[in-house]
Parts: structure tokens; C-alpha cells; sequence
């Protein structure tokens, strides 16, 4: 089975050997000297990981929301019949098939504009940062969960809804008792997409700001990249920050699959 | 994640004619029936829609119109339009295309992309067909290290991953290939499994009843049922690959080979100060493909992700 070669290539093998470093100091995989611990406590005394934490943390929580959110209002709009949709579907749906690094560079240019005539740049703090990588993960992400949302939408039985509204629903009631709870599943796909691109962003972290001012705003991603390759003696530091960053990753993933799991409605 | 079944009488059920028309024309006009009586608002709404539309869309053309200024203006006044001294043609376009290298760069993204995707769908629909018809340890272990790697972020296996692809000379765009076949296979086994779950058994054993091999079943039977998914999981894929910058930036020899996103990239580490003009015209560049590209493919392509996101 030629997958399953390459799959042990390109995840088996590196991610055991990267289990096994991040308990090792070493500078390539050859010279690698077990430490035990170490690595791990040496992590949490870097500030600079912390504040990456906090920050990831922030910025997945208030991107999760605003995408998931005009996601879902756009995609109600979208399927009331408006003239047009298809039009407006493929033009929101468009700057998902641009590539992190063009975006980063996109929005740089704008931000930037706009920040010059306060005379401010977008590096001058990592408040204007974040608010410029939250803006631009709304632009990219917005259509592709919109698209979700539409097709969950459009799955919910009209009888239901005209049911509801001869028992005398209000249209905000009919959204609230009757859309949400059908379309839980794809609010439970799209908080996960969105929940874990916004923990691995990396590509539009790196070209919007690069980590600027003095890695202040740099997510986890960037901030694990940034360790391997900018610091030489702290690989083994920066492959256990990448086990504690897939530890929570996963465990995040988990705990919303379940939450949002135990919401949806068997018909 | 939970499939949802929307009515008794689904899609592919077969109904008499008379039936299936009643049911299209149902579906039809489900879909926008309920708020149909709004209409007085709707107007309104596309009025709106279409502003938020023309926002959604100025930051592509800011990048263009700024592609032709001389990029001692794009910094300073990026909103204006490119008039009188400030236009320079397609000057940018020139000097940016030699500093990277832009075509060769988009011949290493074409075939890598091409590649890794064709070779995904191969393998791993045949492995996602193994799977589901095979029932051992083996496979099922396989089955669940595959959904896992789907949520490892990459940072985790990057350093190793590299280290690993250079001790096996993967550093070219044939051997990142491999690479993308390892680390992508997650999500395509994962869909793949999926969909051939729901294929019935009786087809391929009628196909065996009738004398194929195994690998017949595979190709004959098999292989054009699975190509919806087959379309969605190369969608998800190209799309993934063809921006992917960290992964083809550690494995491949950046020296001789580098990707679209590589060169962009280049483009701001390589020189002290960046080349604003030639930056904008290469984002240009990178962009127009995929938006041609995506002009003429895009009910397939929000389709796939449609499919691929309620089967994922």
C-alpha cells in the first residue's frame, strides 16, 4: 500500500520522533541527549510562549464568533431568495481560494494605508495586529462557512417551519426553535473548522506582521516556527511547545465536537 | 460528525416520474418558499448585499491598481488611482517576474499541486476502499491514526517531517509529492472511507461473480462511484496545497526550487527593504490564476466543499 508508506513518511515517523525530541536537547535529530523534562520546564519559563498563548487563545475565541456569525447571518440572507445570490455566493465564497501569504500581504497594504493617515503602521502595536488579523480571517473565512451554513439551511424541512409559524411563531422564534437547533450540525462542523484554523493559523501571521512589534503578536504557530529556526539550542524547546500546542489543539477539538454534539436534534 | 437526513423521500430514491417531479418542484421552491412573502425587503437586502459585495471585492483591486504605480507611491498613497507620473505600466510586472523567477515558480506550484492530487486521489482511494472491505487491527488502527493526523497541527511533526524528508532526498518537486501524500492523506482516507462505507457490497460481488480481479473491481466498478468524493477531496486538496507555504519552505531545496507562495515570500526576506511594486504585481500574478480558474469551475468547487465539509 503506497499511502501507508508515505502516510509513515510524511506523520508516523515524524510524529513519534518528535515525541521522543521534545524530551531530548539537540540540534539535529543526530546528536540528540535525552533530558527528561526539561525542555518542558524551560517552556513555560519563556514569557514570550505564554503571552502567544493568551493571545492564540484570544484571537481564536473572537475570530470563532465574528466568522461564525456573519457567516451564519449571510448565509440566512442568501436563502431568502434574494435576486442575485448566486452572484453574491461566488463572490464571498472567492478569497478562500487565495493562499495565506498573498492575504497577509494584501491586507498589509490596506491596514497600512489606512493606519498612515493617523500616522500609525500596522507593527506600531500588537493591539492593531490583532484587530488586522482578525479582519483578515473574517474576509477569507466568512464565504467558506457561509457556504456550510447555506447548505445546512437548506436542509431544514419547510414544513417545519410553516408548522411553526401556523402555531403562531414570530419570525425571530422560528430562527431561534426552529432553524438553530436544525442546523446544529453545520454550526458544529463550522466552530470546528474555524476553532482550529484559527489555532494553526501561520502563513497569514507571518506575512501581515511577522510577529511585529518584537513578536508581541505572534500566534503559537509562528511563535513554535520562530523557536526551531530563529534560536539555535532550543529546538528540543520548540518541539515540546509543538506536543503542549497539539495537546491543546486536540483537546479543544474534542471538548467542542462533544458540546456542540450534545445540542443537535435527531429527527 | 452526524450526517442529517433531511425528509423520508431523499435524492437518489427511485420514484415514479410523476412522483419525482412533484419532489424537484417541492425542492425547489422549498428553498426559498418560507420568506418568499417578504419580498418588499429583499430589495433592500440585494442593495445591501451588493455594497458589502463591492467591500469584499476592493481589496483584489487595490492590489491591481497598485501593481501599476511606481512603488515609491504605493506606501505613501495606496488609494489613489494610478494617474500621471505615478502610472509606470507594466514596468513592476517585469522586474518582478526576473527577481523571483515568477515562471518557474508557477511551474513548481502547477506540478506539485497536479501531482500530489492526482496521486492522493489514487492512493487513497484505494486505501480508503481496503479499509472499509478489510476488517483487521491494521486497518482499523490505520483508519484512526489517519482522522487523528487530521487534527495535529503542523507544527508538530515540521521539524522531524523536514529532517526526515532530507535524509530520503525529498527535497524536489517530485519527492515533496511523497510528502503531500503522507501528510494529506488524513483527510482523503478520511472521506474517502466515508463515502465507500455506503456502497453496497452486492455491486462488487457481482463484478467478482463475473470474473474481475480485485483490481478490476477497482477500476471498473469501484473507482466511478467514488468519484464524487474523488472531485471533493482533490478540490479540498489543490486548494490546500497550491497555498501551502510552510510545508514546500522546509522540505524543498529553496536554492533551486521555489513554490508561488515561496517566491512571494522571498520577495520580502531576500531584499532589505520590500519591492512594494514588484510585490504588488506578483500578488496579482498569483492571484488571477486561481480567480480564472475558479470563474469557470465554481459550482464545483463550492460544491466539493460543501460535500466534503458535511461528510468531514
Amino acid at each position: 500500500m503506497p499511502t501507508f508508506i508515505a502516510f509513515m513518511i510524511g506523520f508516523i515517523v515524524p510524529f513519534g520522533l518528535g515525541i521522543y525530541l521534545s524530551f531530548c536537547k539537540f540540534t539535529t535529530v543526530n546528536d540528540a541527549v535525552p533530558v527528561g523534562l526539561k525542555n518542558y520546564t524551560d517552556m513555560f519559563k519563556d514569557p514570550e510562549f505564554i503571552h502567544a498563548l493568551w493571545y492564540t487563545a484570544l484571537f481564536a475565541v473572537v475570530s470563532v464568533v465574528t466568522i461564525n456569525f456573519f457567516g451564519f447571518a449571510i448565509a440566512m440572507l442568501l436563502t431568502k431568495g434574494i435576486r442575485g445570490t448566486n452572484l453574491f455566493r461566488t463572490v464571498f465564497f472567492m478569497p478562500n481560494l487565495i493562499g495565506g501569504i498573498v492575504l497577509g500581504y494584501i491586507w498589509q497594504l490596506i491596514l497600512n494605508g489606512i493606519l498612515a493617515q493617523f500616522d500609525l503602521t500596522l507593527t506600531f502595536s500588537e493591539v492593531y495586529g490583532f484587530w488586522g488579523l482578525i479582519i483578515l480571517m473574517n474576509w477569507q473565512q466568512i464565504g467558506y462557512m457561509m457556504i456550510i451554513y447555506i447548505a445546512g439551511i437548506q436542509n431544514v424541512p419547510p414544513d417545519l417551519i410553516e408548522a411553526a409559524k401556523i402555531d403562531g411563531a414570530t419570525g425571530r422564534q422560528v430562527l431561534g426553535h426552529v432553524i438553530l437547533p436544525m442546523v446544529m450540525p453545520s454550526i458544529t462542523i463550522c466552530t470546528f473548522l474555524t476553532l482550529t484554523n484559527s489555532f494553526k493559523l501561520f502563513d497569514q501571521n507571518l506575512a501581515l506582521t511577522n510577529g511585529l512589534p518584537s513578536n508581541r503578536s505572534e500566534l503559537l504557530a509562528l511563535n513554535i516556527y520562530n523557536t526551531f529556526y530563529g534560536r539555535v539550542g532550543f529546538e528540543g524547546v520548540g518541539q515540546a511547545k509543538a506536543v503542549v500546542f497539539s495537546l491543546i489543539v486536540g483537546a479543544i477539538a474534542i471538548v467542542q465536537l462533544v458540546l456542540t454534539h450534545r445540542k443537535e436534534v435527531q429527527q | 460528525m452526524a450526517k442529517y437526513i433531511p425528509e423520508t423521500i431523499q435524492k437518489g430514491d427511485l420514484l415514479p416520474p410523476d412522483v419525482q417531479a412533484l419532489v424537484d418542484q417541492k425542492a425547489k421552491k422549498s428553498a426559498y418558499s418560507y420568506n418568499a412573502r417578504r419580498s418588499p425587503y429583499s430589495m433592500l437586502w440585494t442593495v445591501i448585499l451588493s455594497i458589502v459585495s463591492v467591500v469584499y471585492v476592493v481589496p483584489v483591486l487595490l492590489v491591481i491598481m497598485n501593481s501599476f504605480k511606481k512603488k515609491a507611491y504605493i506606501s505613501r498613497n495606496p488609494f489613489n488611482l494610478p494617474t500621471g507620473k505615478m502610472f509606470v505600466g507594466f514596468e513592476n510586472y517585469v522586474s518582478g517576474i526576473n527577481k523571483i523567477g515568477f515562471f518557474s515558480a508557477f511551474l513548481n506550484s502547477l506540478i506539485i499541486t497536479v501531482g500530489s492530487v492526482i496521486v492522493i486521489i489514487l492512493c487513497c482511494s484505494m486505501a480508503g476502499w481496503y479499509i472499509t472491505r478489510v476488517n483487521t487491527i491494521f486497518t482499523k488502527v490505520f483508519y484512526y491514526l489517519c482522522v487523528f493526523s487530521m487534527i495535529v497541527p503542523f507544527q508538530m511533526v515540521m521539524y522531524t517531517l523536514a529532517k526526515t524528508s532530507d535524509a530520503l532526498h525529498l527535497g524536489n518537486p517530485w519527492g515533496i509529492i511523497v510528502v503531500y501524500l503522507g501528510f494529506g492523506a488524513g483527510l482523503a482516507v478520511f472521506m474517502f472511507c466515508g463515502f465507500a462505507k455506503s456502497i453496497p457490497l452486492e455491486i462488487e460481488e457481482a463484478a467478482m461473480i463475473d470474473g474481475c480481479n480485485p483490481v478490476q473491481t477497482y477500476f471498473q466498478v469501484v473507482m466511478p462511484i467514488l468519484k464524487p468524493t474523488a472531485i471533493s477531496v482533490a478540490i479540498l486538496e489543490a486548494m490546500w496545497i497550491w497555498n501551502d507555504y510552510l510545508l514546500p519552505s522546509l522540505v524543498l531545496d529553496k536554492t533551486k526550487y521555489k513554490t508561488i507562495p515561496i517566491a512571494i515570500q522571498y520577495l520580502k526576506g531576500g531584499y532589505g527593504s520590500v519591492d512594494m511594486g514588484a510585490m504588488m504585481a506578483m500578488l496579482v500574478l498569483a492571484i488571477l490564476p486561481i480567480i480564472i480558474f475558479y470563474a469557470f469551475s465554481q459550482k464545483y468547487i463550492i460544491d466539493g466543499v460543501v460535500a466534503g465539509a458535511v461528510k468531514g
